[in-house]
């Protein structure tokens, strides 16, 4: 054999590793493939024509979005460990979506297996979600956040000062644990007939039950994070000097913050739900107004848009308290992940 | 025949001032308890009598260990000092104040460390300083303190990061940095392995010879209550009470193998009744 030879047949393996390395760094075949036939199929396939059309090829647009960053995803982000890991070992999930996609689009929008009215192909929703945006966005989500963020806000103070109070005073106990005990459990949407008198507008009705939805939880593992704290750590700190005031604020709230947490996320997933019922019994706007409204009128494109608008600002939101919690309690070993 | 001459103290004995040490000349640091009887009673109306006239008088810069099988009342009376508990009879007294409540002047630290888990180490050192509103003129303390207990490095570190040694180290400088007159102890050791137990006697008694502080030691160990202490109050249960006091006059550093030290040791266990059974060999080689 000569020399030649030997190179020629190591040249072999070399170059399928180089060739599998190249395809690893796309990070991710099978979601790729997956787009692939996906693309494909939009393009090849004419649409069977029930569907109502659109203005433009939203759905492909997408796609090539999609495509565009998977392909350039490596080459862009090579230098960001982060954001490399964001994609890493997601390959199968994608994977699954693209498929997801694909099949739907199928149902949809090329055969029309389903029914049309009430499910839309993804093109007339994506067209309404590009082109009622602004609306959307600002108009009807502005208006949720505002309601959402009062509403939570001030339920999560008053959850947290009668916690409080019941954690470390006896009197405050002795009345406001009845008061928890009965009117806690009640669902806040039960109150809507009398709040719907009772409140100048309904804003403020729907800001008083999300408030209520939110007091109830944070209130009840509030005081009980704080009963919990073992007397030990009250010892220790008033054989340090610590009087009695500052033994509440600087030993029994951080000792029960890991429970007062689970209250307040108890307690916003309580006031999505709330907002959204108020917002489809009462109150005049905001995204949930908005899904009922389309509903009424048949327009199913419209009503998934608004939930992918929901989808995304509350898993948002939700993304968003774990990130606060976990900075404030960087003590704790073993946390729950979100 | 031997014990005979070894128990040489009477009941409740209350102390010459002779033999309060090197350290007899410093005014602060005196405790004295006097009469002290604590009646724990429950809700379902039953009665505990957890100590039963017991005096005892600590010098200043006296190293007093108590020991006794539990139910004697020891930890009672460390929590008494402390101010923790009210006597239900008798009075305790630093240099002649009425104790009544906790306070930075009377350092506790316990089997557990119970540093503030949300804190680092820095700031569970720096607790005291600023529960009394002294941390902003006083920052420098906490660096020092931290390396009288060796953790200098650690600062930053949140207490699930440290050994048990580590942690026990860290909630002594907590307890000293309010530079304490009287520093208890409850059991501090009691839940290290024996290495790491013996390393923080040695930690104990150097960082006693630097502050000069009086310390009240609750133990179950004999060895260490021996090795460390200048006088040992034995206790005895039903009701707690004081059975003997033994003086411990070696010159320190001791040494744990010493005739004269497991004679003392031997004493001791015989007082608690567990010097265990041993017959003489009817001849002798």
């Amino acid at each position: 054999m000569t020399a030649e030879n030997a190179d020629l047949a190591a040249e072999g393996p070399v170059l399928n590793k180089a060739i599998l390395g190249g395809l690893k760094a796309l990070s991710g075949v099978k979601a790729i493939l997956a787009l692939a036939l996906c693309l494909t199929l939009e393009i090849t396939l004419p649409p069977s024509g029930v569907q109502p059309p659109v203005d433009r090829q939203y759905f492909l647009y997408f796609l090539i979005l999609c495509a565009a960053v998977f392909l350039l995803w490596p080459a862009l982000f090579f230098k960001k460990p982060s954001l490399r890991q964001a994609m890493k070992g997601k390959d199968d999930f994608y994977a699954a979506v693209f498929i997801f996609l694909t099949v739907l689009n199928l149902l949809t929008d090329k055969f029309a297996v389903l029914p049309v009215i009430f499910f839309p192909s993804p093109d007339r929703v994506l067209s309404v979600l590009v082109e009622d945006f602004t609306y959307l966005i600002v108009v009807c989500l502005g208006s949720s956040a505002k309601l959402l963020l009062t509403g939570f806000f001030s339920g999560a103070l008053a959850g947290l000062v009668t916690g409080i109070a019941i954690g470390f005073s006896k009197p405050a106990a002795y009345w406001l644990n009845p008061l928890i005990k009965i009117l806690g459990p009640i669902p806040p949407t039960a109150w809507i007939p009398i709040v719907l008198v009772a409140f100048p507008t309904t804003w403020s009705g729907a800001c008083f039950l999300i408030a209520l939805s939110v007091w109830f939880p944070t209130s009840v593992m509030t005081s009980s994070g704080i009963l919990n704290v073992q007397n030990a750590y009250f010892e220790v700190s008033s054989t340090l000097g610590a009087k009695r005031l500052y033994q509440i604020f600087l030993v029994g709230i951080p000792a029960a913050m890991p429970l007062i947490f689970t209250g307040l996320f108890s307690g916003a997933c309580a006031s999505f739900l709330t907002l959204m019922t108020a917002e489809m019994v009462g109150v005049k706007n905001g995204i949930g107004w908005y899904i009922n409204w389309q509903r009424e009128m048949l327009s199913y494109a419209n009503v998934y848009a608004g939930l992918i608008i929901i989808a995304i600002s509350f898993y948002s939101l939700i993304t968003l308290f774990f990130k606060v919690r976990d900075r404030v309690l960087v003590w704790q070993k073993g946390m729950i992940k979100w | 025949m031997v014990s005979e001459a070894l128990i040489s103290a009477p009941l409740n004995q209350v102390p010459p001032s002779e033999i309060l040490g090197p350290d007899s000349e410093r005014a602060s640091g005196v405790i004295e308890a006097e009469r002290v009887t604590k009646i724990f009673s429950h809700p379902d109306g039953s009665e505990v009598t957890a100590l039963k006239n017991v005096s005892l008088k600590v010098g200043a810069g006296e190293f007093v260990s108590l020991i006794g099988p539990s139910g004697c009342g020891k930890s009672t009376l460390l929590r008494l000092v402390a101010g923790l508990e009210r006597a239900t009879e008798g009075s305790l007294r630093l240099d002649g104040k009425l104790i009544e409540r906790p306070d930075a002047e009377r350092g506790l630290v316990f089997q557990n460390p119970y540093l503030f888990p949300w804190l680092n180490i820095h700031n569970n050192v720096a607790f005291g300083l600023r529960a009394r509103s002294v941390y902003k003129l006083n920052k420098e303390l906490v660096a020092q303190y931290l390396d009288l207990v060796g953790l200098a490095k650690f600062g930053r570190v949140y207490p699930h990061h440290l050994s048990g040694g580590m942690a026990q180290r860290a909630s002594l400088a907590r307890a000293l940095i309010n530079q304490p007159r009287v520093l208890l102890l409850d059991e501090p050791l009691g839940a290290l392995d024996a290495f790491t137990r013996m390393n923080m006697q040695d930690e104990i008694l150097r960082i006693r010879s630097e502050k000069r502080i009086t310390m009240i030691m609750v133990t179950h160990d004999v060895d260490e209550a021996v090795y460390l202490s200048d006088r040992t109050v034995v206790m005895t249960p039903g009701p707690g009470r004081v059975e003997t006091i033994i003086d411990i006059p070696f010159a320190r550093p001791r040494a744990r193998n010493t005739p004269d030290f497991l004679r003392l040791r031997s004493k001791i266990l015989e007082i608690l009744h567990f010097a265990g059974h041993f017959e003489e060999p009817p001849y002798q080689i």
